[in-house]
């Protein structure tokens, strides 16, 4: 395939059509977000626990203007909240998560040369890109970068006056986020069109893994939201420059009345939660894919309950469309559009618990082997647990009036949402590193990754619980000025040490994922003895993936340990014997 | 200087980390082993780190109870709150005893099923329609009681009879709340956000009879034992009026009222006796609004009606106010 043209490093390296060299730059792309957003929840978790003091890493990071005297403003602690959530939502866990997957696995996975349209596929980076220097340019102008938190509902995120984050920096936020909705848009209209069209001879889509299968419906879910998000965020651009009253009514800012009336801020929620719902799915679907699949690989077994396991995740999909108004309980809606919303959004618990059970199922009676990427994979079944549990809650409309808002939902949503999309990714990383870079990743420095994030993340936000219980509001720059919340000083300083702690050794996982690149053992076709047909192709990557014929599938991906067989593994391209029957 | 410094440590890290995984790698080269292949040693050591870790983890979740239990919300201070709290209580059991049983069969699968000499060969189990019919009908019975109950709940709170209730207007802005009483005549007078302006800081019209008795407050006192109805308004930005000892939650929103209907059951100084004398009822701003979110509060307090009404009359009208200044 590669012989026709001659591979120039920008061909290779930049503006590049092949599915694995986009995978690894929305990767590599999204790590360098993760870190980027990642230090901006340590810097401002240095203000929560120490309130007021002077730190010299704030000032290094900030400078005079951000943190006089190493003292954080307060308005840059929103900007920096803000900025957190928009880069690990989007572009740490939406773009690196599913842009790296999506890529990498969707051609390999069902046996085709690339994707549909590698040039649509290529665009979609590019705007990602793009997107990515627009939203890390906001961080530098002058009145500092969008702050109204991620959710941006206005009157704040509209008003200037409101604070200065909504000047510039909220302007190059939504340019920011027009772009990266564009980039999510090609990129999952390529991923369904692909996974539609292009799969090998004989992979029915009874026979597609669990990651595709996970794929296929973000991609949708995506292509179904984003586009409301769009039209929300255009709406908002229209009410910020161009004096529209989509959002804004009856405002007195600054002792000047505004012109708007008629508009309605509920209006924005309802359009930005109509994404925003489907997103938390968008973000989780993808991990749990590459759980299912990894688990089935590390425990010698086939993942229990195929079927249900997709039904589960369409029934969750369907439901995330129906569920956006759990996010508006207390903003006044009807009491009977609110008991509606309860009642979807406690069914989800239904097809989440069914995973749960088939996931335990799957461990019963296997033969687990202990790699980097199932001890993460063992993490995220726990993490999916405990803050899908916690949901029940929040879920509830009558629970929901006090917990709203306060930091019992920081705790359920970076659990649920944060730490098991996490989990999900860096099980997919180091599980297909060696088909991503011919070499596998450091299997010691991967049990300390493991083991202290683990740890780290659980001493970070399940102690976020108790101060929720006890009423404290989220996005408080200090909790000091309320008596009622004077105890609760050890119980920040506990979760600033874990995240610190959390935070470093994250480092310890890029150091081993650039030294594995270059020094780390080299790995043969199939180092896991996986079945699904990526594990075919040779060790050398090359464009249109398969030297020869694109091979064929004969059955389904999870024949581990079946009896009769030689091996405890049956690639997807051996044809049934005589007499085998399927699942 | 400092800067150079603390660059040139982090690089003698990474150099240092390169090297010793150099030297595990050529050692291991030397035995003729694969340095990241899992062996039946990894294997076991790590089963067992996970149960202890998840045994330590499960400790900690009762560590964390114990430890910090009184420093939750008391308990409900409100009629309705107090069958919120009833509901909590039984959510609340229900995902400790799942998330408890649920972890304690995931460390124990894993350690007891770790690849071992003696556990080498899988089960072949693809699926079980029985067995997944069982958890999916389980599951559903269970949040069928947890709706049922949820939504008598909360159709119970916000279809409060607000018929007797005493109105309130709690009015929001960056970065402070003000109370307004609707006077004598047990009726707010209509407004105007174009006449916030001066002293009429809730722009309130004047030439609205009803306007005249009207009461703006920098505190909300209220009667123990009587219902209130706190209707919400904003100025400028998003709000939410939380009161978290009652159990009370509302966004204020600018362009329209939201309401909330609740009766208070203790009086501030009873609260005062029970939990210490620094104990006050207080209204806090949870929806981000601007750079002081964190500080935007008013004091909310529960009285007999005695204390009450003496407090009350000493509040000027707003014709008092606004009227007899010019």
């Amino acid at each position: 395939m590669s012989d026709h043209h001659k591979e120039t490093f920008i061909s290779k390296y930049v503006f590049c059509l092949d599915h694995k060299m986009i995978a690894k730059q929305f990767l590599i792309t999204g790590m360098i977000m993760g870190i980027i957003g990642m230090l901006m929840s340590i810097l401002f978790r240095l203000q929560l626990s120490n309130p007021g003091e002077s730190f010299a890493v704030l000032e290094w990071f900030l400078g005079d203007k951000w943190a006089p005297g190493g003292v954080l403003d307060p308005n840059m602690y929103l900007s920096l909240v803000t900025m957190h959530g928009t880069i690990l939502v989007f572009w740490v866990l939406t773009a690196g998560l599913t842009g790296t997957f999506a890529n990498f696995l969707i051609p390999l996975q069902i046996g085709a040369r690339d994707m549909a349209s590698g040039f649509i596929n290529m665009l979609s980076y590019w705007f990602f890109f793009a997107a990515t220097i627009v939203m890390l340019i906001s961080l530098f102008v002058e009145t500092g970068p969008a702050s109204a938190g991620w959710t941006i509902y206005p009157p704040l995120s509209a008003l200037p006056e409101a604070i200065p984050g909504s000047g510039l920096g909220q302007d190059l936020w939504l340019v920011g986020m027009a772009l990266f909705i564009v980039s999510s848009l090609l990129g999952g209209l390529n991923y369904i069109v692909t996974i539609l069209n292009l799969r090998t001879k004989g992979l029915s889509m009874s026979k597609l893994p669990l990651t595709i299968w996970a794929i296929l419906i973000t991609a949708i879910l995506g292509v179904l939201s984003f586009p409301v998000l769009l039209s929300a965020a255009l709406l908002l651009i229209f009410d910020r420059s161009f004096g529209t009253s989509f959002y804004l009514s009856d405002i007195v800012i600054g002792g000047e009345a505004l012109h708007h009336t008629g508009g309605s801020p509920i209006l924005f929620e309802h359009l930005f939660w109509f994404l925003g719902h489907p997103e938390v799915y968008i973000i989780l679907l993808p991990a749990l894919g590459i759980v299912s699949e990894v688990m089935s690989v590390n425990t010698r077994k086939p993942i229990f309950g195929y079927k249900a396991m997709v039904g589960a995740m369409l029934v969750i999909a369907f439901l995330s469309f129906i569920v956006w108004g759990h996010h508006m309980f207390i903003t006044g809606m009807d009491p009977f559009l609110g008991s509606v919303f309860t009642f979807t959004t406690l069914l989800i618990a239904i097809p989440s618990a069914v995973k749960v059970f088939n996931y335990l199922t799957t461990l019963w009676k296997g033969s687990i082997r202990f790699t980097t990427p199932m001890l993460f994979t063992i993490g995220f079944v726990s993490t999916f647990i405990t803050g899908g549990l916690t949901g029940l809650i929040l879920g509830d409309s009558a629970l929901d009036i006090n917990v709203h808002d306060t930091y019992f939902v920081v705790g359920h949503f970076h659990i649920v949402m944060g730490l098991s999309a996490i989990y999900g990714m860096f099980a997919g990383v180091y599980h297909w590193f060696p088909k991503m870079y011919g070499r596998m990743m450091n299997k010691k420095l991967g049990y300390i990754h493991f083991w202290v994030t683990f740890i780290s993340a659980y001493g970070v936000f399940f102690p976020m619980h108790f101060l929720g219980l006890a009423g404290l509001p989220r996005r408080y720059y200090t909790n000091s000025e309320f008596p009622m919340f004077d105890g609760l000083s050890d119980i920040n300083e506990i979760i600033t040490f874990f995240a610190i702690l959390g935070g470093l050794v994250q480092l310890l996982f890029v150091f081993n994922f650039f030294y594995s690149i270059f020094k780390g053992t080299k790995a043969t076709e199939n180092p896991w003895e996986a079945n699904t047909l990526e594990w075919t192709t040779p060790i050398e990557r090359i464009h249109g993936n398969w030297p020869g014929e694109i091979p064929s599938v004969h059955r389904w991906p999870y024949d581990y340990s079946k009896p009769g067989a030689e091996k405890d593994f049956i690639p997807q391209t051996e044809p049934l014997k005589e007499g085998e029957t399927e699942h | 200087m400092t800067n150079i410094l603390i660059i040139l440590v982090a690089l003698l890290v990474v150099a240092t980390l390169v090297q010793l995984l150099r030297v595990g790698e050529l050692l291991s080269e030397v035995k003729n082993q694969d340095v990241n292949k899992v062996t039946e040693k990894d294997n076991k050591s790590q089963s067992i780190i996970m149960t202890i870790v998840g045994i330590l983890f499960l400790v900690s979740c009762v560590w964390q109870y114990f430890s910090w239990g009184h420093l939750m919300l008391p308990g409900a201070s409100s009629e309705h709150g107090v069958t919120i709290d009833n509901l909590m209580a039984f959510t609340m059991t229900l995902i400790i005893v799942v998330f408890f049983i649920t972890h304690s069969i995931l460390f124990f699968f894993i350690y007891k099923y770790r690849k071992a000499d003696d556990n080498d060969v899988a089960f072949y189990y693809p699926h079980n329609n029985k067995l997944e019919l069982i958890w999916t009908i389980a599951p559903t019975i269970v949040l069928t009681a947890v709706i049922l109950y949820g939504l008598s709940t909360w159709d119970k709170i916000t279809n409060a009879d607000t018929s007797e209730s005493a109105i309130i207007e709690v009015y929001a802005k960056q970065f402070n709340w003000a109370a307004r009483y609707p006077g004598e005549d047990n009726s707010l007078g209509s407004y105007d956000y174009k006449l916030v302006q001066g002293p009429n800081a809730l722009g309130v019209n004047m030439e609205d009879k009803t306007s005249l008795d009207d009461k703006v407050t920098r505190e909300i006192h209220v009667v123990v034992g009587k219902p209130v109805l706190l209707k919400f308004r904003s100025q400028d930005v998003i709000h939410s009026a939380y009161l978290p000892h009652f159990r009370v939650q509302m966004n204020c929103v600018p362009g329209m009222i939201t309401q909330f209907a609740f009766t208070p059951t203790q009086t501030t100084s009873e609260m005062k006796d029970q939990e210490g004398e620094d104990f006050e009822f207080v209204l806090l701003c949870n929806k981000i609004c601007g750079v002081a979110h964190y500080n935007m509060q008013m004091k909310f307090i529960v009285e007999t009606q005695e204390e009450y009404n003496a407090w009350l009359a000493g509040q000027k009208t707003l014709s008092e106010k606004l009227l007899t200044q010019n």
